[in-house]
């Protein structure tokens, strides 16, 4: 996690010309509810290019609700969705992925028997003819890899010999073949050891760093400390906070996450 | 900066991907134990018949791969291949249609099966091993019914499809020229890929396994092509089986349908995410399974000349499952490929050709076979069984 410093681009400290444009994806007072259940009440977020957003919270503080708001799985009962600064609706996947917002689910949703190139181009395989084009796939999952310095056994291996770390850049790299905006990680470590959890964090700084907008959702502090530029964390479905992860401290949002009252902190 | 490392799962792999090597070991053992039973095993008539048994049960394992393949079972292709051979009898000999209208009759009586299963598969829910286990009932009964009231009805031996499946060879000169056919279609795909990789300056495999691979196959084809014209040669319906096996292996590994196929198989939730239409994909195995089980049933009336109650009757229903999964297609769906199909029959023709020479009854030839279904299951089991243990 070297010269992460010297990469910081939130809005915080301010970067005029990342400032100017406006937020590759903000969600404005986002309500949603299961039945009895409020999942998420009036809760605002903002990711922009080159940044790197984590959501943190307690299970069931609606950190997977807010995903499947932004990653068109959900579609809220009320709230804005804005996407590059037009109003817009995520009613499906497949809609969110065409607006430039894609997500990689816990499950990572690969197919362990397909290799690595079948799985980066699943369902969107390029072809030639009526046939697949598998040349022109492989170049451009190696080209792909290369650029995120991802490496696997072979292009050619299945997924199933792959180890979590290697899974996760897989699914990462194929969020990433469509040239999204923003990218969203739905607790992308949880299953991971303590070198594969270091590779994907390197990982998604480079992805940041590529100019991508990243949210992160991960009940792990450490993990989002390491990586994080803005900490937003949700408290029973409530915004409770938003931080710099620069300068908060792990027992002001440990605070915010459980509800203990803190001091004079950053909270909103 | 950090490189992730290969994982110790990718050793394991290479043990466990052993491709078709088990099968054609089992296979080689096989014939050398038949053939120190009984010299006439190996004889070049012998073989020439296994092969033309082996066709259509091969077309039937074939279609089972496929619905194996999205990770569904059909336990009914035998009584699909039964009613399709009472319905081309009957239109043939009764009802006096032409040949081809008999045979699509038969063939679409099938792909109906298939439809009906893929819709209550998908729409209703309904587990596919429930759902054959009743249409094997169903169609055995049409079958029946189709017969009509003497159980039994002959083929005129003067007409095409008898003529075909019985009597013809492909002529010495056709049989080489398929043969040169495909080798040369082999190695022409390899170049072509071989230049097209160099141009994407994509890692391009070394001449040597290339050639190696080239001059296998060519031995591989030519050494029984040969072997089988000192009789009376590669009969039509063996022809038309392996064609059939090239079409199949072609849509499965270079089309998004059978990308498509193998997904389902292997994650169906991935599959849908990833923006396939799961239940026309599962649909589609299903017609296909049934159609070609059909087919297979019209091959077999044609060899038999004959239709009657016990068509695609006995243990065909199960006989073929087991051939798929002996040929390497897993039954837990996702893994496998179109040639367990001649691969898989091969054996089990072989076991059964073999104690048959040898005057044993069935009860060995189903023990047999029941044993090498065990192993190739085991096998499939543990493969299956240290996937997901590498990695997470």
């Amino acid at each position: 996690m070297n010269g992460r410093a010297g990469n910081r681009r939130g809005p915080l400290e301010g970067e005029p010309a990342v400032l100017a444009e406006p937020p590759a994806l903000a969600l404005h007072g986002v309500t949603h509810s299961y039945g009895a259940v409020r999942a998420l009440v009036d809760v605002d977020l903002d990711v922009r290019r080159h940044e790197v957003v984590a959501v943190v919270g307690e299970n069931g503080a609606g950190k997977s609700t807010l995903v499947g708001v932004m990653s068109g799985v959900l579609v809220p009962d009320a709230g804005e969705v804005v996407v590059d600064g037009r109003e817009t609706q995520l009613t499906s996947p497949g809609q969110a992925r065409g607006l430039g917002i894609a997500t990689v689910f816990q499950d990572l949703a690969l197919c362990e028997d397909l290799d690595v190139v079948e799985n980066l181009f699943l369902g969107q395989e390029i072809r030639f003819g009526p046939l697949l084009d598998e040349v022109a796939m492989e170049r451009e999952a190696q080209r792909l890899l290369a650029q995120l310095a991802v490496r696997v056994p072979s292009v050619r291996a299945p997924v199933a010999s792959l180890s979590g770390g290697q899974r996760q850049a897989v699914a990462i790299a194929r969020a990433l073949l469509g040239e999204p905006r923003v990218l969203v990680l739905d607790e992308p470590t949880a299953a991971l050891g303590v070198t594969q959890t270091a590779e994907v964090l390197t990982l998604i700084e480079r992805v940041r760093d590529a100019g991508f907008g990243v949210v992160l959702a991960s009940h792990n502090l450490t993990d989002v400390q390491a990586v994080a530029d803005r900490v937003v964390v949700l408290r029973r479905g409530r915004l409770n906070g938003e931080f710099d992860a620069d300068v908060a401290g792990y027992e002001q949002i440990v605070a915010a996450i459980t509800g203990v009252a803190i001091g004079p902190g950053e909270g909103r | 900066m950090t490189v992730l490392r290969t994982p110790p799962g990718s050793l394991r792999w290479a043990g466990r991907d052993l491709g078709s090597w088990p099968v054609l070991g089992a296979l080689a053992v096989l014939w050398l134990v038949f053939q120190a039973m009984n010299p006439n095993f190996l004889s070049a008539d012998n073989l020439v018949n296994l092969a033309l048994q082996a066709a259509p049960l091969g077309v039937l394992t074939l279609g089972v791969v496929l619905v194996l393949l999205v990770g569904q079972i059909d336990l009914s292709t035998g009584a699909v291949s039964g009613l399709a051979a009472a319905v081309v009898a009957v239109g043939m000999s009764q009802q006096g249609w032409p040949g081809w209208l008999a045979v699509l009759a038969a063939v679409a009586s099938g792909a109906v099966v298939g439809w009906g299963y893929g819709w209550a598969f998908t729409r209703l829910g309904v587990p596919s091993f429930v759902l054959t286990l009743a249409g094997l009932l169903v169609t055995l009964g049409l079958q029946v019914r189709v017969l009509g009231s003497t159980g039994s009805l002959n083929l005129p031996f003067e007409s095409w499809l008898v003529r075909l499946m019985q009597q013809a060879f492909l002529p010495p000169w056709l049989a080489y020229l398929l043969v040169a056919l495909v080798v040369a279609g082999y190695l022409g795909v390899r170049l072509v890929e071989r230049r097209r990789r160099a141009a994407a300056e994509l890692p391009v495999e070394p001449w040597r396994p290339v050639a190696a691979r080239a001059a296998l196959l060519a031995a591989a084809t030519l050494v029984p092509t040969w072997y089988l014209q000192t009789n009376r040669g590669v009969g039509v319906s063996v022809a038309v089986f392996l064609g059939l096996v090239l079409v199949v292996d072609l849509l499965l590994r270079r089309t998004r349908w059978g990308r498509s196929v193998r997904a389902v198989g292997s994650n169906v939730g991935s599959a849908h995410r990833a923006g396939f239409a799961v239940r026309q994909v599962y649909t589609s195995a299903f017609v296909a399974c049934s159609s070609l089980a059909a087919l297979g049933g019209v091959m077999a009336a044609g060899r038999l000349a004959a239709a009657n109650q016990g068509s695609g009757g006995s243990d065909t229903n199960l006989t073929v499952i087991a051939a798929a999964v002996i040929g390497g297609t897993s039954l837990f769906g996702g893994r496998g490929s179109a040639w367990s199909a001649p691969l898989g029959v091969l054996v089990v023709g072989t076991i059964s050709s073999g104690l048959t020479l040898l005057n044993l009854d069935s009860a060995p030839r189903y023990i047999v076979t029941g044993l090498v279904l065990a192993l190739a299951v085991t096998l499939d089991a543990v493969g299956r069984r240290r996937a997901p243990v590498t990695g997470r």
